[in-house]
């Protein structure tokens, strides 16, 4: 066995252990912490499969996560609580909606891409926000969860915390087949050389178009988990510093890599954790405030990052593995 | 011989700036058609026109009997148009037979595979490989593009275009920056490949145009001033004053 | 000697694990015009940027006008007084053409008669045609030649041509042959890379055969333009 399946085989299993560990030692909270991080990798995830793998720097992905979890929430307060309609139905919306803004946006590139998939996503971050029916900026809180049915509670923290996990599996394994196979290769070719892929003879619109919408519909099941996670969703998802935030993720975690999005969203949230909720003696006495701007401890270690490690923690651990 | 390429009135304007003005030309098949030309004449941005990445103001292009002037460039290449560039134009970090698995995937079916690993399509590898040995880059094969010696990614540059299988393959100034051995082991591929592909010559290295050209072409200021077999451009006197000077007589 | 303007001994060059020059040597005296030759891969441009200072060399020295210059910026050194006009001309496409002679007008050799942009146009008719054009409206040739002046605008001891004919029409590439020859006639010391030998052994002093990153065979030019041998071993003509 090499030392990749090595390195995958203790992650799973530590990953598996972890609520039953917590469990134990009854600490639920951490449960329901991990699965918000799971939840914020998968959407990290989706969006790496544009950002990295398309070479699309779309700087609106929290529109698609944002619609995933509204539709999802609004079926939820109108008692269709089954997620087996529920979550399909968000990943749908959003992957229509990614089908029109990319449909748009992709006409365009460099600066005018990133202005333009960020202008799409603060007009539907204000529509969120105008839709009074619910909740307009208050939000819309759920009285439930989604029901998986088959004896699985999603209320129970740890069965919850498995489903997401089982996600961020699948989708990590799709997008591992995706990258090794023909439309994989074609995204690669043109990330690479976008006129070259052209004059062999791809149509390159519709692939990146086709790579937009499945990085968005990828979005809108992280968002339909958002949704059931807090039993509550507001337009704050959707406002641009949450793409922002996910491009952070992207960023810290490998851009490209397979990994990336889920290491990234990994480390940016446990760091604002310890940040705020470990705060260091010392650093309190001379700035008594400092745990509440946790994005600064964040900002060093993303500069800490780009300068030594430009390849992100992914590209950092494979690095190791060869040298 | 029938017309393979027919260019009837193309024109293209840049603002005020014409670079395109009422080209007409054929290019027979089987035959090397030269475009020749001082800087600026209009050689790239015609190529472009043909090759469809660059649309025209007026006029049209048919290939094949097929009228091509509306469709995009990835129609035309399925439709056997394939272009290389003067300026390499290589996927840097994919290996040879990585570039050239590529373009034949390009035209082997669709590629909205997103299971099945496409190191398992044997066909895209093989077919590949013979590219390679027809490039001369079979040794080489395992090589990122971006490694290669200027000379080979020369090779390679044309290598993608022909994997596309193309009818007619638009070559621009495939000699672009070699010495002697390489310009003739670029000659040498051209003169092979003739015998299955017409091909539009961009160069101006005249050793070589004069000696693969059945008929030449010379554009000058958007315009076509000439077009005939080598030895009528080579005493056309409008063309020696615009473009080859007193080299018409040493070549 | 007193005139030597260049002096590079035994100079190591890599691009990462790869080394091009393995000690390479090259002199250049005041008022020559110098070549260096061989086939694409042995190192010619790698020479060129190892003297700019672009990629340093790892070992050897070399000396411009007596000083020591292998570890200093390209910056430096082109305000030395070494000038490039680099493979692929490298002119900026913002800029029109009069600000590329304008930005990098200097007499950095003091000499009598600087070049000005007034001169470069007199030199160049076309590009005064041209002057208020940008650089990415420039045809080849034009662009070809504004690298060239934007070389000379500069006033350099040295002027250093990577590959200037590249991809040019005849008539353009002989009207680059011509400036070339009328500029050493005015005394410029000229250092040139390109690959029509019959034109450069017409035109320069001295030649330098670069094969495998060592000087191969070195010589005047009518040694060069007799040995046939030569030009078949390693020029590959």
């Amino acid at each position: 066995m090499n030392a990749r399946a090595a390195a995958l085989i203790a992650a799973l299993a530590a990953a598996v252990a972890f609520p039953l560990a917590m469990q134990a030692a009854d600490q639920l909270f951490f449960v329901g912490f991990a699965s918000r991080v799971l939840i914020w990798a998968i959407a990290a995830s989706s969006l790496n499969l544009v950002l990295g793998y398309g070479g699309m720097i779309s700087f609106g992905h929290a529109a698609f996560v944002g619609t995933g979890a509204y539709v999802s929430g609004i079926l939820i307060a109108g008692g269709v609580t089954s997620a087996w309609i529920g979550w399909p139905a968000a990943i749908l919306a959003s992957a229509v909606l990614a089908l029109a803004i990319g449909a748009a946006s992709l006409r365009t590139r460099g600066a005018y891409f990133i202005m333009i998939t960020l202008a799409f996503a603060q007009m539907m971050y204000y529509l969120m926000n105008s839709m009074k029916a619910y909740g307009g900026d208050e939000g819309l809180s759920l009285t439930s969860r989604a029901a998986l049915g088959f004896g699985l509670d999603l209320g129970n923290e740890v069965t919850f915390y498995y489903v997401v996990l089982a996600a961020l599996c699948a989708l990590l394994y799709a997008t591992h087949r995706l990258a090794h196979a023909r439309f994989g290769r074609v995204i690669a070719a043109i990330r690479e050389n976008e006129t070259r892929a052209e004059a062999i003879g791809f149509p390159v619109y519709r692939y990146k178009l086709i790579c937009f919408v499945i990085a968005g519909a990828a979005g809108g099941l992280a968002g339909a988990l958002l949704a059931s996670h807090g039993k509550y969703v507001s337009p704050s998802l959707l406002h641009w510093t949450q793409s922002g935030t996910l491009m952070i993720m992207v960023i810290l975690g490998g851009v490209g890599r397979l990994w990336g999005g889920a290491l990234g969203a990994v480390l940016l949230l446990a760091l604002e954790h310890l940040i705020a909720e470990h705060p260091i003696p010392w650093l309190l006495a001379i700035a008594p405030n400092y745990p509440q701007h946790a994005n600064l401890g964040v900002g060093i270690v993303m500069l800490v990052i780009v300068l030594y490690a430009p390849q992100g923690l992914a590209g950092l651990v494979s690095r190791k593995r060869h040298a | 011989m029938p017309d393979l390429l027919e260019i009837r009135s193309l024109a293209k304007h840049f603002g005020g700036v014409v670079a395109t003005d009422e080209v007409s030309l054929e290019v027979r098949a089987g035959e090397v058609h030269a475009l020749i030309g001082p800087n600026g004449a209009g050689k790239t941005t015609l190529v472009a026109q043909i090759s469809g990445s660059l649309a025209p103001d007026a006029g049209s292009i048919i290939f094949d009997g097929r009228d091509v002037t509306r469709l995009a460039q990835h129609q035309r290449v399925r439709a056997g148009l394939a272009r290389s560039y003067q300026i390499t134009s290589i996927f840097r970090r994919s290996s040879v037979i990585e570039n050239l698995a590529l373009a034949v995937q390009a035209r082997s079916g669709s590629s909205l595979g997103f299971w099945q690993p496409v190191a398992s399509e044997s066909g895209l590898v093989d077919e590949a490989r013979l590219i390679a040995a027809e490039i001369g880059l079979s040794d080489r094969a395992d090589i990122a593009g971006g490694e290669l010696a200027h000379g080979e990614q020369r090779a390679l540059e044309m290598g993608l275009a022909l994997a596309t299988r193309p009818r007619l393959l638009l070559l621009d100034e495939p000699m672009a920056g070699m010495g002697p051995e390489e310009s003739q082991r670029i000659i040498g591929l051209i003169e092979r490949v003739r015998r299955s592909v017409s091909v539009v010559l961009v160069e101006h290295d005249m050793d070589a145009v004069f000696r693969l050209a059945d008929r030449i072409s010379v554009l000058v200021n958007g315009r076509v001033i000439a077009t005939g077999v080598p030895d009528e451009i080579r005493a056309n006197e409008e063309v020696r004053r615009a473009y080859l000077g007193d080299e018409a007589l040493s070549a | 000697m007193s005139d030597m303007l260049l002096e590079v001994a035994g100079i190591e060059t890599a691009y990462g694990q790869s080394q091009v020059l393995h000690g390479l040597d090259l002199e250049i005296r005041a008022g020559e015009t110098v070549t260096l030759l061989g086939r694409n891969g042995m190192g010619k441009t790698t020479a060129i940027r190892s003297i700019m200072g672009l990629t340093p060399a790892r070992q050897g020295a070399i000396s411009f006008r007596g000083s020591r210059i292998e570890a200093e910026a390209p910056d430096r050194i082109a305000r030395r007084g070494i000038a490039l006009v680099p493979e692929g001309r490298q002119i900026f496409p913002n800029l029109s053409v009069r600000e590329h002679l304008v930005a990098f007008a200097e007499n950095r050799s003091g000499a009598k008669e600087p070049w000005t942009p007034q001169r470069v146009f007199a030199l160049f008719p076309r590009l005064r045609e041209r002057a208020e054009h940008m650089g990415n409206q420039l045809s080849g040739g034009e662009q070809q030649m504004l690298a060239i002046g934007r070389a000379l605008v500069t006033n350099p001891y040295l002027l250093v041509l990577d590959e200037a004919t590249e991809g040019l029409a005849p008539l353009i590439r002989e009207e680059i042959w011509k400036c070339l020859a009328a500029l050493r006639a005015a005394g410029q010391t000229i250092l040139v890379v390109d690959k029509y030998i019959e034109r450069l052994v017409q035109l320069a002093d001295r030649h330098t055969i670069i094969e495998r990153g060592r000087v191969a065979w070195q010589g005047g030019s009518e040694e060069l333009s007799s040995n046939r041998e030569l030009w078949h071993r390693y020029l590959g003509v």
